[in-house]
């Protein structure tokens, strides 16, 4: 049975269905493949392997009485910024180690309600702040792709550094992960899987621990697009609790994939071809504008007039909202205390102490630009520029029914590469921070590797509420890329 | 605009961050640097543009206003550093 750990979330969902293997032997499979590679990639950053095993069984019991869910069985890996009731969740920060949240978060309890088992939590960048998954508390993630011939360590992208890895290295069939900038995205790139930032109100925030609230997206990352509709599906849906999630119907995502997309019009956006772009990345994309044509997509060149813009307004509008959102963090009810002579004191010292140096970095900006005096000139500024990049989206979105862009400008980078360059590192998020902004969704998925050996994304980008369009030209690009290169494993 | 030493202490004190006076400097240089990069954003005309607070475009929703929860005080004070007889225990606050 060592080979269940290989199998896409569908190939397991059809053996348990036939009874080829049980959810138990499935999450055991998971389990010691966790425990072996764990120490060397450091995907999870806690192990649940009792509770995967508890999961499972049950899981076996309810198939048995003829009530298995849509997920029923799937070994899952959980991004350490979801709440999980009773098990640590602390969003890669030491101001939350130890907190057991006593609720489930939305997307988790809708992924258990449906069958699904959880293996543990994943790592990432604290507070869902980064590109490279360096700043968690709990160390970076290694990617598990190495470039041909070099024993280097390679982030996997952030903030969903954690997802992506476990996802890329068979640690579980898929997993949960957010996006708040391109933290599923970017990461999907540097690891060859395939990541899906539904529109923002797609799936409840509730449970979620906030970082950006007006940006803040949960997704999937999974191996192919069908696993990443399948676990959409199931994540997806209203819920009173987050006032923003949408009142409308969760389509069956996996009915997508496979339909033919002859006459729909693709935008391929002019400032999207960056200075400087890697020729691998550009003759990627013009590959990928053929591979629509052949399947009868008719091609646009479509102009996004703002794009350059995007990132400057969300490294104001993100800081903001985090500076805002972090303020609970005070070492009163919950998570780090550390003992100071006054009650001003005691804040600022837990907060000094609990934050990492880049979640302190943002909240200062935050704490600036929404000062008296700043507010006109960056806050209110940016949210005008916020409304011109999505004007530029409604305006391109009448001449076409989706974009095809690279997903990020670069394949996966050393760890300690961009550390001491935070512009550098936030330029990650460049193609990607766009449909945040305008709320739209975003789904990455691997076509093909540079001469390194190294995984590349191609984005595709659609209208709000029509992730189903993407499925189905991601399910289209799949065929034609039929990307199947796996890392040499060397965990 | 340049961030200075002065402007960082008073974005850590509104922040609640201790920051030890050596490290302002330095931290001051390098929130100028990102200050700088997004300062290219006074190139866009905005003259009559709306502020985006959000891209969900539907009104809040309204609910009945009813106590929903509670009842679990205990799993309320399961995660505070400090608890006494089911209260949270805080540094004074009122001298």
């Amino acid at each position: 049975m060592a080979d269940l750990t290989s199998l896409t979330l569908k190939a397991a969902l059809d053996g348990l269905n036939s009874k080829s293997f049980s959810a138990e032997e499935l999450a055991r499979a998971y389990v010691s493949a966790i425990e072996t590679a764990n120490p060397h990639l450091n995907a999870y950053v806690l192990e649940t392997p009792d509770k995967a095993i508890a999961m499972a069984r049950a899981s076996d019991a309810r198939r048995a009485r003829g009530e298995a869910g849509p997920l029923e069985g799937a070994s899952l890996g959980i991004k350490d910024l979801f709440c999980t009731d009773g098990v640590q969740s602390t969003a890669g920060s030491n101001i939350l180690k130890g907190f057991k949240p006593p609720y489930e978060s939305t997307v988790t309890a809708n992924l258990w309600r449906d069958g699904a088992v959880m293996l543990g939590k994943l790592n990432m960048d604290e507070f869902a702040m980064g590109s490279s998954n360096e700043t968690s508390a709990f160390g970076p993630v290694s990617n598990p792709w190495k470039a041909s011939g070099s024993n280097q360590a390679l982030t996997p992208g952030g903030s969903s550094g954690g997802s992506a890895a476990a996802v890329a290295a068979d640690l579980c069939l898929a997993a949960t992960a957010s996006d708040t900038g391109g933290s599923i995205r970017q990461p999907a790139a540097f690891t060859g899987t395939v990541g899906i930032k539904p529109t923002y109100g797609r799936c409840s925030r509730y449970g979620i621990i906030a970082f950006a609230s007006s940006l803040d997206q949960a997704g999937p990352i999974g191996k192919t697009v069908e696993d990443a509709a399948l676990m959409l599906s199931s994540m997806a849906g209203h819920d009173p609790k987050d006032s923003t999630s949408l009142d409308v119907e969760t389509p069956d995502f996996s009915a997508f994939v496979g339909r033919s997309v002859k006459g729909l019009r693709i935008g391929v956006p002019d400032e999207y071809r960056l200075d400087g772009m890697p020729a691998e990345i550009a003759a990627l994309w013009d590959q990928g504008v053929e591979w629509l044509k052949a399947a009868g997509c008719e091609i646009k060149r479509v102009s996004l007039p703002h794009t350059k813009y995007a990132l400057p307004a969300y490294y104001i509008i993100a800081p903001a909202e985090a500076s805002s959102n972090l303020s609970r963090y005070d070492g009163m009810r919950y998570g780090l205390r550390v003992e100071g002579g006054t009650l001003q004191d005691t804040y600022e010292r837990t907060r000094a102490e609990g934050f990492g140096a880049e979640v302190k970095r943002r909240v200062l900006i935050g704490a600036y630009v929404l000062s008296a005096g700043y507010y006109d000139a960056y806050y209110l500024k940016a949210q005008r520029v916020r409304r011109r990049i999505a004007e530029d989206f409604d305006t391109a979105f009448a001449e076409v029914d989706a974009l095809l862009t690279p997903t990020a400008p670069s394949a996966a980078f050393a760890l300690g590469d961009r550390v001491s360059d935070p512009v550098a590192m936030y330029l990650n998020d460049v193609f990607t921070v766009t449909t945040n902004l305008a709320g739209l969704p975003g789904l990455s998925l691997p076509a093909g590797l540079d001469a390194r050996g190294l995984p590349l994304g191609l984005q595709l980008i659609g209208r709000a509420l029509d992730e189903g369009t993407l499925f189905s030209l991601a399910g289209v690009m799949e065929q034609a890329a039929a990307f199947r290169a796996k890392p040499q494993k060397w965990w | 605009m340049a961030i200075d030493a002065d402007t960082v202490r008073k974005a850590a004190r509104l922040s609640r961050i201790r920051v030890e006076e050596a490290a302002l400097a330095p931290l001051a240089q390098e929130l100028s640097g990102i200050i700088a990069w997004i300062e290219q954003l006074n190139e866009v005309d905005t003259d009559g543009v709306e502020p985006m607070t959000s891209c969900v475009a539907v009104k809040l929703p309204m609910r009945e206003d009813v106590v929903t929860d509670g009842n679990k005080r205990d799993a309320i004070l399961a995660n505070a550093p400090r608890t006494d007889r089911g209260f949270f225990v805080v540094p004074k606050v009122v001298e």
